[in-house]
């Protein structure tokens, strides 16, 4: 059995991890509070844009010659890996780079053997796993979370969208985790360029009002398109972003939970050494008394 | 009219205006109250309110606006106020 001392700094020492998951969870919930509140500020935004969108639409053909919508033999690609910047959040970013492995084993296996798929690191916690498999990592916007506004990430989606226009890549995809709750993240994948669909939401009603159009319908369309594209990527930055805390909120919730349960345990132990000491202890006078008395 | 002002991180702007100046991609207009609807890309340049109050300038860095009803909507993809 342990020594008496032993137990009380395994204790000591697993009260202070407790501490540090605690607070590491209420960080947490503060930080997700305010990612839930970028999403709902990005909404209205996002929603105007694709109603916008359908108006202009309604009465010109979808931008036909767009640059991003060119579809191309794939040659080259380049994935967008959303993960976080720090661990300690779970499987959070695991998840997504097993994702993204899963994705370009199956769909850009020969690409990747040429090494022609490029990884565009978005959180340094990507960018580390995938330099380590070996990828080709665009650095540039690994630390878009130590200051997360959009300007940064449109300043990344403006990059790829101008490689993607210049024949870079033949097309892009996006790797990320969706907010789902707290507890629950969805992975998705979903491809940025080229557009795949024509972006407007067919259930937003196109209101049947004759608008002044200016410049041209065309152009208006050309101009909000690659809009549209940067608020995917933000969309995605965001959702990982409030996936992230999610996962780190729930990670630290069950560490501190286990914390508890070994503390338990570990009283026990250092209660049952003590009155063990202490029982020899009297042994040991009552048998010197009783030496005595003989 | 009311109009509003949104960039996809916040709401710059949102209230009564009685008229206001856009710096449009064709060259700078304004809207007054009951403007006919219309959509229109704007260029880099300041977005003045006139409101009962005073004088507002926002400084947008492209975006498209609508007008419709009486409502102004202005999607900003940055502002510098």
């Amino acid at each position: 059995m342990a020594s008496l001392k032993e137990v009380r700094n395994r204790i000591t020492s697993v009260n202070s991890t407790q501490q540090i998951t605690k607070a590491m969870k209420m960080v947490a919930a503060a930080k997700l509070r305010r990612a839930q509140d970028n999403i709902i500020q990005m909404r209205p935004y996002a929603r105007k844009l694709s109603e916008m969108l359908s108006t202009v639409a309604a009465g010109a053909e979808l931008a036909g010659d767009s640059p991003y919508n060119q579809v191309r033999s794939v040659e080259r690609v380049l994935l967008i890996v959303v993960t976080s910047d720090r661990g300690l959040c779970g499987a959070f970013n695991t998840n997504v780079v097993k994702a993204a492995m899963t994705r370009i084993n199956e769909a850009y296996s020969d690409q990747a053997r040429r090494g022609q798929v490029e990884i565009l690191a978005i959180g340094k916690k990507g960018a580390e796993a995938f330099a380590r498999r070996g990828f080709k990592v665009n650095t540039t916007f690994v630390e878009t979370f130590t200051k997360l506004s959009f300007n940064t990430v449109r300043a990344a989606a403006e990059e790829v969208m101008t490689a993607f226009a210049k024949g870079q890549f033949d097309v892009v995809e996006i790797v990320y985790n969706e907010f789902k709750n707290v507890a629950t993240q969805i992975i998705r994948a979903e491809q940025m360029l080229p557009i795949v669909s024509a972006p407007v939401d067919p259930t937003v009603k196109a209101s049947n009002v004759n608008y002044i159009f200016e410049p041209s319908e065309e152009e208006i369309i050309a101009e909000l398109i690659p809009k549209t594209l940067k608020i995917q990527l933000y969309k995605a930055v965001l959702e990982s972003n409030a996936s992230e805390h999610g996962a780190r909120m729930t990670a630290m919730d069950k560490a501190t939970e286990n914390a508890g349960d070994l503390l338990r345990e570990l009283k026990l132990v250092y209660n049952r050494t003590r009155q063990a000491a202490i029982t020899k202890e009297i042994l040991e006078i009552v048998g010197g008394a009783e030496a005595l008395a003989n | 009219m009311t109009l509003e002002i949104i960039t996809p991180d916040r709401k710059v702007f949102s209230g009564e205006a009685t008229a206001v100046t856009f710096p449009g991609s064709e060259g700078q207009f304004q809207v007054l109250n009951d403007h006919a609807p219309l959509v229109s890309t704007l260029a880099r340049g300041p977005v003045t309110i006139q409101t009962a109050s005073g004088q507002q300038t926002f400084t947008v860095d492209g975006g498209v606006v609508e007008v419709l009803r009486n409502k102004v909507l202005v999607l900003a993809e940055a502002v510098v106020s």
